[in-house]
């Protein structure tokens, strides 16, 4: 398959991905709007107020970026494993098995539309956050490029979610037991220098934490850790699971018998 | 070159079932290939390791040349599928469903939209390409699964029980749709349990049973095979006694209709001059049975007293 017939099969699905988000963007985009701003009202503005400063920000402005990247981090997922498992669930991915389209086609259309949904919802999450504060940007690319790469981390744990997911249940428990305490925990809204010195190594363990002080350094110019720990993590976590996606696709688990 | 070319194709699923038991198998380029076979025979599992769907455990499959195995994006480029189960998004529109099938075998946008209007009008959906598809007759689900398969204009269209639920007015004219792209040039196969379906579409035949082929030949042939023959008669007057003609076997079936079976060689003239000689008088008369249908039950059967096959 030439590369004009690959891009053409690609577009396709990063097309019906997003006409897939935004079909169903009540389900998509409105619920994490609203869910943020309730977390701004009642940690920013009603706690916020009086926990004071940290990092030298409003609590509010502080917690910004953690909620931006929480959202994107929970969408990506959310986006790739509703949609790859519902094409499995309901056996239209069969069109594509049948396809003379390569598995490393598929897997990146489908991330494309995971990156878009969590893209799309971090900007609704940062226009939220607007009304109830204002912040300058330090760091654009780096915000940016945090923010992509996370989104593709994530769809990419999505995939692998979807692949091994038999019922329903299979792609709730991961989101619900791992990805949300790993999320809450990965300093989203603290600053990890508040934990005890044991806990901060047990932190440190944690990947999203350098995912959430990476795009909070591109926000506001502060984090936990360095720049280059926060991208490190980052590309070897996307790697490892690109390459284990596209072996789990290659083998045909769970789709081809 | 062979539309389809299979070799020794084996297939044994995780759970141990032995699907294929060393299939080989030769379609001709513009052949009509009627595969046929009952209930759990391997016709599915065949069709998904043609497909790609399904992985052989070992053998080889060529698409007019290409090896599934080695080449399996090429390959794959010359199929067409409809399926036996729904698998298109319901949730999608026939129109988005088609083009977005397009798409995948890299068909420009632009082209993909003129041929899903082309093929949704000539499976009379295109008044239905922007419902939603659920909402569609199970026929129309069908239809739209034989459009979806001719988007990227297959040369060999593959057909798994295409009609399996759909009505006799719409199952005729997908048949006519079917052998019109035959006609085209297209290679068709086709598996089905309407037996008059393959029989009068269907230039060559192979039956599946357990894993194996046990019949592969012309339909013609196949039919000459076919020594005896059930005709059901209907009769003017009732008859209290169940009448004797020789070299046939005659039953009564009720009070005014007999079933009567005569080899082939027999002239139907002989069974009527005799039934008039002993003032039995036929109104009507049809087959009892399909013809394909008698041969294939009676194939099966043979099958089915052989001893059980171990894995």
């Amino acid at each position: 398959m030439n590369s004009r017939l690959m891009w053409v099969g690609y577009s396709t699905i990063v097309r019906k991905e997003i006409t897939r988000i935004l079909r169903i963007w009540g389900q998509t985009i409105v619920p994490p709007a609203i869910t943020m701003s309730l977390y701004f009202i009642i940690f920013g503005e009603l706690i916020g107020r009086r926990i004071g400063e940290m990092g030298g920000f409003t609590y509010m402005q502080y917690i910004v970026p953690g909620l931006v990247i929480m959202s994107v981090i929970t969408n990506s997922y959310g986006n790739m494993v509703s949609s790859f498992f519902g094409a499995k669930f309901g056996k239209h991915i069969e069109e594509l098995l049948i396809s003379p389209l390569p598995n490393w086609i598929i897997l990146s259309g489908y991330v494309t539309g995971a990156l878009a949904r969590g893209l799309m919802v971090g900007i609704v999450v940062m226009c939220v956050s607007l009304f109830f504060t204002r912040i300058e940007v330090q760091h654009p690319f780096i915000m940016l490029s945090v923010l992509l790469m996370t989104a593709i981390v994530f769809a990419l744990a999505g995939m692998v979610n979807a692949i091994f997911a038999q019922k329903f249940d299979d792609i709730a428990i991961i989101p619900t037991f791992i990805l949300a305490p790993l999320t809450y925990l990965g300093g989203v809204f603290y600053s990890i220098a508040l934990l005890p010195e044991f806990w901060q190594k047990v932190s440190s363990f944690n990947p999203i934490l350098y995912m959430v002080n990476g795009f909070r350094y591109g926000m506001l110019g502060v984090s936990d850790v360095s720049l280059s720990q926060s991208y490190g993590v980052i590309l070897i976590a996307g790697l490892i699971l690109f390459f284990t996606c596209l072996h789990l696709l290659n083998k045909g688990t769970g789709m081809r018998s | 070159m062979y539309a389809l070319e299979v070799n020794d194709l084996k297939k044994t699923y995780k759970n141990g079932v032995v699907a294929l038991r060393g299939i080989s198998l030769k379609v001709d380029e513009g052949d009509f290939f009627a595969l046929l076979g009952p209930n759990g025979a391997g016709k599915s599992t065949l069709i998904g390791i043609i497909s790609s769907l399904v992985r052989a455990s070992s053998g080889e499959t060529r698409v007019f040349g290409t090896s599934v195995q080695e080449d399996r994006s090429k390959a794959v480029s010359f199929i067409g599928l409809v399926p036996q189960e729904l698998n298109f998004n319901q949730f999608e529109r026939p129109l988005e469903i088609v083009v977005n099938q397009a798409g995948y075998y890299g068909i420009a946008r632009d082209v993909a939209l003129q041929r899903a209007e082309k093929y949704l009008k000539q499976l009379q959906l295109w008044d239905k390409a922007h419902d939603i598809s659920r909402n569609l007759s199970g026929g129309m689900k069908r239809r739209l699964m034989i459009a979806r398969a001719m988007v990227n204009e297959p040369r060999l269209l593959i057909l798994d029980e295409p009609t399996a639920g759909v009505d006799i007015e719409i199952r005729r004219s997908m048949w006519g749709f079917v052998k019109e792209i035959n006609d085209s040039g297209t290679t068709v196969i086709l598996t089905t349990h309407y037996l008059e379906e393959a029989e009068s579409l269907c230039r060559n035949i192979a039956i599946i049973d357990h894993g194996e082929i046990i019949k592969n030949t012309d339909m013609k042939s196949l039919l000459a095979t076919l020594d005896v023959e059930t005709f059901v008669l209907d009769l003017r007057e009732s008859v209290d006694h169940c009448p004797r003609v020789e070299g046939m076997e005659i039953v009564v079936r009720d009070d005014k209709t007999l079933e009567a079976s005569l080899p082939k060689k027999k002239s139907l003239n002989n069974l009527f001059a005799e039934l008039e000689n002993q003032g039995i008088h036929v109104l009507s008369m049809r087959n009892k049975s399909n013809r394909l249908e008698e041969l294939f039950i009676r194939l099966v059967e043979k099958g089915q007293q052989r001893p059980e096959l171990v894995p």
